[in-house]
C-alpha cells in the first residue's frame, strides 16, 4: 500500500498571496522548489532572500522569510553586505538573466569569487520578461525578441553568454549546476540541486550557483507546452544541463 | 584617550570604529585610500569585517545589505565614486536604512583630478540620485569636528533611518591635526529588530522585508509624503552652524570646510585692520542652516560666499535663506586650488568699498 500524499503548499510559501506570473511561466515551479528546500532544511527562520529587478521582483511577497529588494543587478552585492554582517544567516539571491548576466555581471562574478558562502538561484529564460520581451544576454542566436525582431545575430548582437561555464573558471564557487524544469524528472533534479546549494551554505562549504533554464511563453510568443519543447530543443543544446563545478 | 596627531582620513576611520561601526565596504579611490587601508587593518582587530568591493556600485549596495540588518555600517569614497553610489543611495533613502557615507571630495566634473574641491555640493545636498530624497550632510571644518560629526552621523542616521554623509574635501582628508577620539556607546543592533533583516526570533516568528518599490501609486504617494515629513523634522532640528565674529559684521562670509579655515585667517587679519568682517559657517550643508542667515542685523551690508567651486552652489542656499535683500558676492578657487588668505582679504576690502558706496 502506498501512502496517500495530499498536495499542499510548502509552509514557507506565503499563503495569503497569488503570484503575478503569466500562465505557463516556470518561475512558479522554481519558487516552489526554493520554498521546499528551505522547509526541508528547516531554515525558514534564518534565511534572508534578495530579490532582483525583473519578473521576480515581487518574490519577497510570495515567500514567508526575511526578504530584501535590490537594485537591478545588485543583489549579489547586497547579499555580500548581509552575509558579512550576519554570517549566521542563510543568504540567497534569486535573479533573472537580464539582472544577473547583463547589468549585474560584475556583482555576480565578484560575489561568486569571494569565499563568503552565498547561494544564487539564476533563472534563465533567454529574454527580458518584465519589460516586454527585449533581447537578453542569454537570447540564443536566431531567437527573435522585440529588439532583435528578425532574430539575434552574432554580427549585430554578440553571442549568448553561458554563465555556469564562465563562473566555473573562478576559484571561489564550491558548486555550480545547470538544471531545467520542463519535465518531471528535470524538476526532481532541479530540487536536488537547489537543496544542495543551500546545504552547502549551511555547512559553510562556499558559494553555490544553480542556473534554472526557464520558459517565457508570453514573450516567446508560444503556448506553454510549445515553450517547454522549444526550451528542450533549443536552449539545452546551447546551455547543457549538469554539474559545472563541484568541490566534492 | 588623549589627543593624538592623525591624518584626516584615518581620524574619520577610527572615529567610526569608536562609534560602533564594525563593518566597512569600500573601493579604492584617491584621496581617501587611507580609510580602506586603516579599516582593513583595524576592523579585524575589533571583531569587524572589511570587504573590498569590486566597485563603488557594489560597495554602496553592500552597505545597503549590511545596514538592513540593523548594524552600523559605512562606506567612503571620493567624488566620481559617489556618483556611482548615487543609485544605491536613492534606494537606501527610500528603504530608510541607516548608514554613513563619507565623501572626501576632489576636483571634477568627470575624472577631474585628485586634488581637493567643493564641487559636489549640489550632489550632496540635493540627494544626488533619482527621486525626492535627502541625505543629512555634515560639513566639518577641522579634524576634531570631522571626528565628532562622523560619530554624530551614525547616531543621526539611526535616529532618522536615513543615509548621512560626511562631506570633506581632500585637504581635510589629507591634513594632520591633533584629535581626541572618544568611544561612543552604540545601541544594541537588536533595537532595529522591528524592521531589520535577521531578527526572526526577536520579532516573534514574523518576517521582515526591506524594499523600495511601491507599485500602488497611492501607497507610493503616501510614502513620499511621509519621507518629506521626516525631512521637515530633520530640517527643523539638525541644522548646525557657527557664527564667527558675526555680531557686528558689515560683511558676512559664508563658507564651509577647508575654505572656512582660510576665511577665518582672513577675518582675523581684517579685524586687526579695523574691518568688520565675520562668517556664517555651516556644519551641516543639508539641512542648510538658514537660521544663521535669516534676520541678519542691519549692520550687514553684504555677503561674500567663498567656495572651492566654480559654480558657487552654496550661494543659492545663502540667497534663499536671507530674509532681506543683501547683495551676495563670490570668490574662490577651483580645479584643486584653495583660495589664499590674501585673495579673500582683497575681495573683502573690494566688496566693503562697493557696498559702502551704495549707501
Amino acid at each position: 500500500m502506498s501512502e496517500t500524499q495530499v498536495f499542499s503548499m510548502p509552509k514557507v510559501w506565503n499563503a495569503d498571496t497569488h503570484t503575478h506570473y503569466c500562465p505557463g511561466c516556470t518561475h512558479g515551479v522554481v519558487h516552489r522548489l526554493v520554498c521546499e528546500a528551505l522547509e526541508d532544511l528547516d531554515i525558514q527562520d534564518r534565511t534572508i532572500g534578495l530579490a532582483p529587478v525583473g519578473c521576480s521582483v515581487l518574490i519577497h511577497q510570495y515567500m514567508d522569510i526575511d526578504f530584501m529588494e535590490a537594485a537591478h543587478g545588485r543583489a549579489p552585492a547586497v547579499a555580500t553586505g548581509v552575509k558579512a554582517v550576519r554570517p549566521d544567516k542563510i543568504v540567497f539571491t534569486y535573479q533573472g538573466d537580464g539582472d544577473l548576466a547583463s547589468i549585474g555581471l560584475a556583482e555576480i562574478i565578484h560575489a561568486m569569487n569571494r569565499t563568503l558562502p552565498l547561494t544564487t538561484i539564476f533563472v534563465n529564460n533567454a529574454i527580458y520578461g518584465m519589460t516586454g520581451g527585449q533581447m537578453a544576454p542569454t537570447t540564443l542566436l536566431g531567437q527573435k525578441s522585440s529588439t532583435c525582431p528578425t532574430g539575434r545575430t552574432a554580427e549585430a548582437n554578440g553571442y549568448p553568454i553561458r554563465m555556469c561555464e564562465m563562473l566555473a573558471t573562478l576559484g571561489g564557487p564550491a558548486y555550480i549546476e545547470r538544471v531545467s524544469v520542463t519535465r518531471p524528472k528535470d524538476i526532481i533534479k532541479a530540487k536536488q540541486a537547489i537543496l544542495k546549494a543551500f546545504k552547502n551554505q549551511i555547512e559553510e562549504k562556499g558559494v553555490s550557483f544553480v542556473e534554472v533554464l526557464s520558459t517565457c511563453p508570453t514573450n516567446w510568443g508560444m503556448r506553454p507546452v510549445d515553450a517547454c519543447r522549444w526550451l528542450e530543443e533549443n536552449m539545452i543544446p546551447h546551455y547543457p544541463l549538469g554539474v559545472h563545478k563541484d568541490f566534492e | 584617550m588623549g589627543k593624538s596627531l592623525m591624518k584626516g582620513t584615518e581620524a574619520i576611520a577610527e572615529a567610526a570604529i569608536q562609534a560602533g561601526c564594525k563593518y566597512f565596504f569600500g573601493y579604492p579611490i584617491t584621496p581617501q585610500n587611507e580609510i580602506l587601508e586603516y579599516m582593513s587593518t583595524r576592523l579585524p582587530e575589533v571583531g569587524g569585517v572589511y570587504v573590498q568591493a569590486e566597485s563603488e556600485i557594489a560597495s554602496i549596495n553592500m552597505v545597503m545589505g549590511g545596514g538592513s540588518t540593523g548594524y552600523r555600517v559605512m562606506t567612503t569614497s571620493s567624488s566620481p565614486g559617489i556618483s556611482l553610489m548615487s543609485e544605491g543611495i536613492s534606494y537606501i533613502a527610500m528603504a530608510e536604512i541607516p548608514c554613513v557615507i563619507v565623501n572626501v571630495a576632489r576636483g571634477g566634473p568627470g575624472l577631474g583630478n585628485i586634488l581637493p574641491a567643493q564641487g559636489d555640493y549640489n550632489q550632496a545636498t540635493r540627494g544626488g540620485g533619482h527621486g525626492d530624497y535627502r541625505m543629512l550632510v555634515m560639513s566639518p571644518g577641522n579634524l576634531q569636528e570631522a571626528v565628532n560629526l562622523t560619530q554624530d552621523a551614525f547616531e543621526l542616521s539611526q535616529k532618522y533611518s536615513m543615509p548621512v554623509m560626511v562631506l570633506v574635501d581632500g585637504f581635510l582628508g589629507q591634513m594632520m591635526e591633533a584629535v581626541e577620539i572618544s568611544p561612543r556607546k552604540a545601541e544594541d543592533p537588536s533595537v532595529n529588530a522591528a524592521w531589520a533583516l535577521g531578527w526572526w526570533k526577536e520579532r516573534g516568528g514574523k518576517r521582515a522585508t526591506v524594499y523600495s518599490m511601491y507599485l500602488d501609486p497611492e501607497i507610493l504617494e503616501a510614502h513620499n509624503t511621509r519621507l518629506q515629513e521626516k525631512y521637515k523634522i530633520v530640517k527643523a532640528n539638525e541644522a548646525r552652524f557657527e557664527h564667527y565674529m558675526a555680531d557686528d559684521a558689515e560683511l558676512l562670509l559664508t563658507s564651509y570646510g577647508t575654505t572656512s579655515r582660510v576665511c577665518r585667517s582672513a577675518i582675523n587679519n581684517l579685524r586687526e585692520e579695523g574691518y568688520k568682517v565675520g562668517m556664517m559657517r555651516p556644519l551641516t550643508v543639508w539641512p542648510f542652516p538658514s537660521a544663521g542667515l535669516s534676520r541678519l542685523p542691519e549692520c550687514v551690508k553684504g555677503i561674500l560666499d567663498v567656495e572651492m567651486s566654480a559654480a558657487f552652489p552654496m550661494a543659492d542656499d545663502v540667497r534663499i535663506s536671507l530674509t532681506r535683500n543683501i547683495p551676495i558676492f563670490t570668490t574662490g578657487r577651483w580645479g584643486g586650488f584653495s583660495p589664499t588668505v590674501r585673495q579673500i582679504e582683497d575681495k573683502c576690502r573690494e566688496v566693503l568699498r562697493e557696498v559702502s558706496q551704495d549707501e
